[in-house]
């Protein structure tokens, strides 16, 4: 059912875990749906200098977190703005149908933690970031 | 090595080896049509016959009551819509189940419902075991038909057949019951404990898949389920799929053999299992009645974590298990089981089924006991959930 892309990633989640002072946080899902994705980021001088995350789901949904991190890791903000859910999934080699959900809460993950860092700066995110459908999956 | 360790029998069992042998002749040289008149063709059709008897036997039932079916859907499928068009004859149009049982029945009754039928899905307590004074509640002048299984699939609770036999048999309901996890299991006598129509499943008792049976009882009139040859008395035409039900028979008869023994073994090891991982497992839950369920099953449930990926990394050590988790299933919501036993979803997303079987033993118990623990805990660790829930005490 998962490439091995897809069980690598869930087997030996990269960048799992906390940060304490982090510059940002994110979390998106929810627990009855049975997903939540936590992002935190280090920002420094624009650029994701450390991120980990911690996620509450299936497979897939740990394997979207950690490729996510691992793709933002060292990029600017404005670079990881771009990822997409579409990107998650070529880099994991697919996910069955079902589960691309999964891939779209990643990128949502990503921009609210995004988000969070430009509000605690006292910008608005949501012309930078835009809207957040917060992790309408479903 | 790598152990391997098959705890998902609800789902299948593993084909017995007799049972095998005695299908085989019917897979290589007795291949003759039992319909046909030569001697090939009547020795196919007399080894039917004989595995009709050993359905109808181990039921309490007579050889002319069993119809060899495709397995439980269709036994299922066969039941209930039999049993709807029966009643409408009688202008009956209230049918009785439970929120609990299986998609076969389910979705069935939805359809029935779409035809201007009216289904009450009797709820059930925590325990999961359907109150018979609620069943007696719930029937109306137009009640002509209940459906109830007689255990669960996934929490394996038992629930009170006879007793709901008889209050059908007193008020003129046909009563039916999905007894796919129960037979070779459960005692079942379908005389003594007034079943009308009945559904069994050859693979989950160690026979072979793509067979089953429903047993209508004499007497009990509801429409042919596939028109066509004369087999199966004209009722389920099609010519039969000998080896197959050779291999029900043999399977019934050794599972029903087995009963008593199979059921004093597996408790130990299921009561042993459920010890050990409620001691070891914070705010770990076990669903379902803890007595009154199937000698093999447990269900739980792990506060933080999510099912799907706890059956993957039971699978790297070689688990076999499954889960009522949204995940595993491919729909949007938790199992309809747990939720109706009053679950939280987040709660019915992290819950795992192991159900055993003869060949499971105490080392194997130890090992999954062993290796758990640690498996919740890196979901835990890993699990935002989880942190909330930690924080919350």
């Amino acid at each position: 059912m998962y490439t091995e892309k897809v069980m690598d990633h869930f087997l030996n989640p990269r960048n799992m875990g906390e940060i304490q002072d982090a510059d940002a946080v994110g979390e998106v899902g929810n627990a009855k749906c049975g997903d939540i994705m936590k992002m935190y980021l280090k920002i420094d001088n624009n650029v994701i200098t450390d991120i980990k995350f911690k996620t509450f789901g299936c497979a897939s949904a740990i394997a979207t977190s950690s490729i996510a991190t691992e793709m933002i890791k060292g990029k600017s903000i404005d670079e990881a703005l771009q990822l997409t859910n579409k990107a998650v999934v070529e880099a994991l080699d697919g996910l069955p149908a079902h589960k691309i959900h999964c891939s779209v809460l990643a990128e949502q993950a990503v921009k609210a933690a995004i988000a969070d860092y430009y509000r605690k700066q006292g910008i608005d995110p949501e012309p930078i970031v835009g809207k957040l459908t917060e992790a309408d999956h479903h | 090595m790598k152990r391997f360790i098959y705890a998902d029998n609800a789902a299948t069992t593993k084909l017995s080896d007799t049972v095998l042998e005695s299908m085989m002749p019917y897979l290589k040289e007795e291949f003759g049509n039992p319909s046909s008149l030569y001697e090939l063709g009547s020795r196919a059709k007399t080894a039917i016959e004989r595995s009709r008897e050993q359905v109808a036997d181990a039921l309490g039932a007579l050889p002319r009551e069993i119809y060899f079916t495709s397995g439980g859907s269709e036994s299922d499928n066969w039941a209930i819509f039999g049993a709807a068009n029966a009643m409408r004859q009688k202008g009956k149009t209230h049918i009785i189940s439970t929120k609990i049982e299986h998609h076969a029945v389910l979705h069935a009754l939805e359809a029935l419902e779409k035809q201007g039928f009216e289904v009450t899905y009797l709820d059930v307590p925590g325990d999961g075991i359907v109150r018979t004074e609620d069943f007696e509640r719930a029937i109306t002048d137009k009640t002509g038909f209940a459906t109830i299984m007689y255990a669960n699939n996934e929490i394996g609770t038992i629930q009170p057949i006879p007793e709901i036999g008889k209050i059908c048999r007193d008020r003129g309901i046909i009563f039916h019951t999905d007894a796919v996890q129960a037979v070779g299991n459960l005692h079942i006598n379908v005389k003594e404990q007034n079943i009308d129509l009945l559904s069994l499943s050859a693979h989950k008792f160690h026979g072979p898949k793509g067979v089953g049976a429903l047993y209508i009882r004499s007497g009990v009139r509801i429409p042919n389920y596939i028109y066509g040859g004369a087999q199966e008395r004209g009722r389920r035409a099609g010519t039969e799929n000998t080896a197959g039900i050779v291999g029900l028979g043999t399977a019934i008869t050794e599972a029903v053999a087995s009963i008593d023994k199979k059921a004093e073994y597996l408790t130990k090891l299921r009561d042993y299992i459920i010890g050990g991982v409620l001691k070891n497992i914070q705010r770990s839950r076990l669903n379902g009645h803890p007595v009154k369920r199937l000698p093999g099953n447990i269900n739980f449930s792990f506060e933080g974590i999510e099912g799907e990926s706890l059956l993957l990394l039971l699978d790297q050590k070689g688990i076999c298990a499954s889960s009522g988790s949204a995940c595993t299933s491919g729909s949007l919501d938790p199992s309809h089981v747990l939720l109706s036993i009053g679950l939280p979803h987040e709660i019915a997303h992290g819950s795992l089924r192991l159900t055993l079987g003869e060949d499971n033993t105490f080392e194997d118990a130890d090992y999954i006991l062993s290796v758990l623990p640690p498996i919740v805990q890196r979901l835990r660790d890993m699990s935002p959930l989880w942190e909330k829930i930690k924080n919350e005490n």
